[in-house]
């Protein structure tokens, strides 16, 4: 293929790609962040995995894609943060199960329904083809939503995030902010998914945050270099699937493997450095 | 005027009464311990003093210019701030957010405040330091700062020299008393450790049995409880 750069930003559909990406790349960092230290990361596996089952079911009774799965994200988002809260259960245990049912019963449906048509195929393993206009609107809307959000309670998200029982007794709201944080994850998630794919969307989330990790120390740093290298990723991820046309979702999260490399690289050189001092 | 009443408390954990009728009052500038065995209810009374639980029976009461948002409060560690990659200066400032209200960023007053703190317990060439690298001491020192953040008054500490080696721990018990006898901070601290604590607390309550024992340090040395545990 020989397109020039502004050939490839000609095309509708990677227009609508970077719109929805970008901000979607920027709020998932932002929450993977705060769900990485608080030990959910696996909250947006399972949020991606009943999103596919709530697409599934939309799909067979002909209603809005997201429509559906929007209310449905969120409301297993609470669940599941519930369920996370209460030791009594084992959480790990409790998100394999509901992810992997949501998964069975999506593609229950489908099959009674006259099995994989390409529109769920495709939000299984992403693909910026299937973005409508409407799907850009929503995102964008909502991505705003997040961003405002999370930048509103940046503070307080950071201190429940570190020290849940401190801010309790200090009064804060720690159970709400938690809310929050799980109907962040779960917009972002559903969102998400039609580029990433529900098999994908999860890297989304954890990558770019524990890759700062390796290498930044102050909450801070942590944070706006997982934004800024999950925007990047994602948009190289873009790129380059457009020219060596690979899977979209897939390409992002190789480049994003190749990021967290990089970086635990420079983070264990570094404490070694330390060390000999 | 108190600042803190405990009238006929009674506390439960899952249904189970912990401890009955636990009665006291503190005044401004006390220094109590909380002793007891594991599973006799220490936890469970400082929740119910932070206001996280409620008590089954009886009522705990704060003076008036007391609010819930004023207590400065050390939990125990947790495994997640171990590997939290957090500045000390972010975590000191965290401390001040209960005055903030629904105000989303720190002004002037809280970064002043958070650096009065750091200058206060020595540990102000910590500050741009990662949290997670610090010494298990420094750790409690910097989780000190931020409860005093919190606080201008009480100090709730819950096992807080868990983990640390004994020189350190008898720096964190002199740094406490000093906050307690200069700054005229009021106390409350759960611990194991019955020496320290005769040596410091103005007052002692023991938890054992669902039964509390609560006294001036001067009564508890006398009393036949004491002596089981101190093994005299």
């Amino acid at each position: 293929m020989n397109y020039s750069i502004s050939d490839m930003l000609s095309f509708t559909f990677m227009q609508r790609a970077l719109i929805v990406g970008i901000p979607v790349a920027l709020c998932a960092a932002l929450l993977g962040v705060s769900l990485i230290l608080k030990r959910y990361s696996m909250i947006g596996d399972g949020l991606s995995h009943v999103g596919f089952g709530a697409l599934a079911l939309a799909a067979a009774m002909n209603l809005a894609p997201l429509k559906v799965a929007i209310p449905v994200v969120v409301v297993s988002a609470f669940l599941l943060l519930r369920i996370s809260e209460n030791s009594k259960i084992n959480g790990d245990g409790a998100i394999a199960i509901v992810s992997s049912s949501a998964l069975a019963v999506g593609i229950v449906v489908t099959s009674v329904t006259g099995g994989l048509n390409t529109d769920l195929y495709s939000y299984l393993f992403g693909s910026i083809l299937a973005l409508s206009k409407e799907d850009v609107v929503l995102s964008l809307v909502l991505c705003f939503v997040v961003l405002f959000v999370y930048i509103f309670f940046y503070n307080k998200i950071f201190s429940v995030t570190f020290d849940e029982s401190f801010s309790l007794a200090t009064g804060t709201n720690a159970k709400a902010y938690n809310m929050v944080i799980a109907l962040l994850t779960a917009l972002t998630v559903v969102l998400g998914m039609q580029i990433m794919g529900t098999l994908l969307i999860s890297s989304l989330i954890i990558f770019p945050g524990l890759t700062a990790m390796r290498v930044f120390k102050s909450y801070k740093a942590v944070v706006i270099s997982a934004a800024v290298q999950s925007v990047v990723c994602v948009a190289a991820g873009l790129f380059v699937s457009f020219y060596a046309e690979t899977a979209t979702g897939a390409t992002v999260v190789c480049i994003n493997l190749a990021c967290f490399i990089v970086f635990a690289a420079i983070g264990f050189f570094r404490t070694i450095g330390f060390s000999k001092k | 005027m108190s600042i803190l009443r405990c009238d006929d408390v009674t506390m439960s954990y899952e249904g189970v009464n912990v401890f009955e009728h636990l009665s006291f009052k503190l005044e401004k500038g006390d220094y109590l311990c909380i002793l007891g065995e594991n599973g006799s209810g220490k936890s469970t009374l400082m929740k119910g003093l932070l206001g996280l639980i409620k008590p089954t029976g009886g009522k705990i009461v704060y003076s008036d210019d007391m609010s819930q948002n004023e207590i400065g409060y050390l939990p125990q560690q947790s495994a997640v701030q171990r590997d939290f990659p957090a500045s000390v200066y972010e975590v000191v400032l965290s401390g001040t957010l209960n005055s903030r209200g629904l105000k989303p960023f720190f002004g002037k007053k809280e970064k002043a405040l958070a650096n009065k703190n750091l200058e206060r317990l020595s540990i102000t060439h910590l500050k741009k330091r990662c949290y997670r690298e610090l010494s298990g001491g420094q750790q409690q020192r910097v989780l000190l700062a931020r409860a005093l953040c919190a606080t201008k008054s009480l100090l709730l500490l819950d096992e807080p020299v868990t983990g640390l080696d004994p020189l350190v721990s008898a720096e964190f018990y002199e740094l406490i008393k000093d906050l307690n006898k200069n700054d005229n901070i009021t106390v409350i601290m759960v611990t194991h450790d019955v020496r320290e604590s005769i040596a410091h607390a103005t007052h002692i309550l023991h938890l054992e049995n669902k039964t509390c024992f609560f006294s001036t340090v001067k009564d508890y040395v006398k009393s036949s409880v004491s002596n089981q545990f101190l093994g005299t």
